[in-house]
């Protein structure tokens, strides 16, 4: 079971909103570059987050680049899960790679700040601020293989291979 | 069963009877990287302890940066090039241009399967290549098995019929189906153009258009490959690649969307998203401060020509700047010899290396704060050019040169 505090994101958050391309100098020191998370969307967002918070989004979160970074820099932040509306493809497969579960559930009945439990195996989010009990969408079995290794890298190694 | 573009390419590539919904593991013709993914990429690469699959056919690209604006992206440059060096991998220097462009000028062949970490890898597209872009793991992977698992998209049919107005082009097409259907009208789809104007579109277009797939959301942009595909492969030397490849008749659509070319206006993207669009006439007396032409969207030669024509001979306005970027080194050598270049620098352009210029915001003309932007570019998010109090608008070259003699948002037909 994840626990931890919502964030929540209106709808469109691009890449270069989770982490602008003039930070691209700061590619290869990631911990320099994790301090600018969402800095375009909200700029306290790298101070407010606590480790195994929610990042809730809207619709097509996560569209725009192809940069890992966004992920990354999310999962750096301790996030332990990214919950939208809509995700957009590249992000989706970004997150998923780099072992930072992304959950399809209805987010407008999450407001910034509201507790949130979420039950991974089970497909739950449960509002503990509002009492609201929300379902996500499965996530696709190749992802999910992907996933519970933590990520391709780690499923590359262990499997050396596609296994789908 | 009848197979759309994307049926065809991926079953042929995974060795199955493939259809939209299917899950294939598709062997990769091409894999690259750009400097601001690429030293990920390698990294995850190591971490997997992997080999190039195909190492002339993996390709490091050296275009976000170029040449390197400070110290840590040099580095980051050194890292690519001691990777290409051990590993056997092609590196494109700074200055060869954008991994777009060269990836359509001389290594896409219609049919290929192509993965970049890089969103717009979906150009090679305007070929006939199922080509879209990943992130870095998933690049780092294709480099060492020459493979990567695909769910087989469902595809939107794009019907464009009729034929442009002067003073309208392919970018004008992209910019009104993405207003229509939404920066996430196609999340997860293909799109495939035809119709009697896409038989006619030169490459270049063809290229604009599968370039901004993804700015619907699409995972590709596919065109067929036709008798123009061959006469743009037989003019980059590369005769041999063609290939005839058509979407079967009866093929399965999950979406059919019928657009008359010649009802198409100039069309401009408003900030902060690519959907928010309006007809350039809509935005008369909007001031602009800079106009960019260029970058891997409309930096090719056939841009470069339309952009000469409405300049040559005038002075940009004196309000706003003007800066122009060829896409590629090729690109750049055929604009001199045609004098495109010297009438942007007469009018009071100045000329960037070839490269990405400053359409992500690294370096070559950030915007200040309250700044706007007209560029020719496929991106106007929030931040997008290097601040996040700038304001970004999104047109065609046709229209970036005509903004650049007013000092504000220009229908093109005004100045023709």
């Amino acid at each position: 079971m994840l626990k931890g505090r919502a964030h929540k994101f209106g709808d469109g958050i691009s890449t270069d909103h989770i982490i602008p391309g003039r930070y691209a100098h700061l590619r290869s020191n990631l911990p320099e570059l994790a301090k600018h998370v969402l800095e375009d969307a909200d700029v306290n967002f790298a101070k407010k987050v606590k480790h195994g918070d929610f990042v809730v989004g809207g619709l097509n979160f996560g569209l725009g680049s192809s940069r890992e970074h966004a992920p990354l820099v999310i999962k750096m932040a301790g996030v332990s899960a990214v919950l939208a509306r809509s995700v957009a493809r590249i992000f989706f497969r970004n997150a998923i790679n780099l072992g930072l579960p992304v959950l399809i559930c209805d987010t407008d009945k999450i407001n910034d700040g509201d507790e949130l439990e979420v039950d991974l195996a089970g497909g739950k989010v449960r509002n503990v601020t509002t009492g609201a009990e929300l379902s996500f969408g499965r996530i696709p079995a190749v992802m999910l293989k992907i996933l519970n290794e933590g990520g391709l890298i780690p499923y590359i190694q262990k499997h050396g291979e596609f296994k789908l | 069963m009848p197979k759309t573009l994307a049926e065809k390419i991926l079953s042929e590539k995974s060795g199955t009877d493939a259809h939209a919904g299917d899950i294939v593991i598709a062997k990769v013709d091409l894999a690259f990287v750009q400097d601001t993914t690429g030293p990920l990429t390698v990294r995850q690469f190591q971490a997997a302890g992997l080999s190039l699959a195909d190492p002339g056919r993996t390709i490091l690209f050296i275009d976000h940066a170029a040449p390197s604006p400070n110290a840590n992206l040099s580095n980051d440059h050194i890292f690519l090039r001691d990777f290409a060096r051990a590993s056997g991998g092609v590196l494109s220097e700074a200055g060869d241009g954008i991994c777009h462009q060269i990836v359509a000028e001389a290594y896409a062949r219609p049919g290929d399967v192509i993965v970049g970490a890089d969103s717009h890898t979906v150009t090679a597209g305007g070929l006939g290549a199922f080509a879209t872009g990943m992130g870095s793991s998933d690049v780092a992977v294709a480099f060492g098995l020459g493979r990567t698992w695909l769910r087989v998209p469902e595809t939107f049919r794009i019907e464009v019929s009729g034929a442009f107005q002067a003073g309208v082009s392919a970018k004008d097409l992209i910019l009104h189906l993405i207003g229509l259907i939404g920066a996430d009208g196609a999340t997860y789809k293909a799109l495939e153009f035809g119709g009697e104007a896409v038989a006619r579109m030169s490459l270049s277009g063809r290229f604009t258009i599968a370039n901004m797939a993804v700015e619907a959301g699409a995972k590709a942009g596919l065109f067929p490959a036709d008798a123009a595909t061959k006469e743009y492969l037989k003019a980059e030397g590369r005769a041999g690649d063609y290939r005839e490849l058509a979407p079967d008749k009866g093929a399965s659509y999950e979406k059919q969307i019928k657009i008359d070319a010649g009802k198409l206006e100039p069309t401009v993207s408003k900030p902060h998203t690519v959907d928010n669009t309006a007809l350039a006439k809509e935005l008369k007396g909007t001031k602009i401060d800079q106009v960019v032409i260029g970058t891997c969207t409309n930096g090719r030669l056939e841009d470069l020509e339309v952009a000469a024509g409405i300049l040559r001979g005038k002075q940009r306005k004196e309000s706003v700047r003007l800066i122009v970027a060829p896409a590629s080194r090729r690109v750049l050598t055929e604009a001199i010899a045609r004098g495109y270049i010297q009438a942007f620098i007469e009018a009071g352009g100045l000329i960037l290396p070839p490269g990405c210029g400053p359409c992500l915001g690294l370096h070559q003309g950030a915007l200040g704060d309250g700044e706007a932007c007209l560029s020719t570019a496929n991106r106007n998010f929030k931040g997008r050019m290097g601040n996040p109090n700038g304001f970004i608008y999104l047109g065609s070259p046709a229209t970036a040169a005509a903004t650049a003699l007013t000092g504000e948002i220009t229908d093109p037909r005004e100045v023709l």
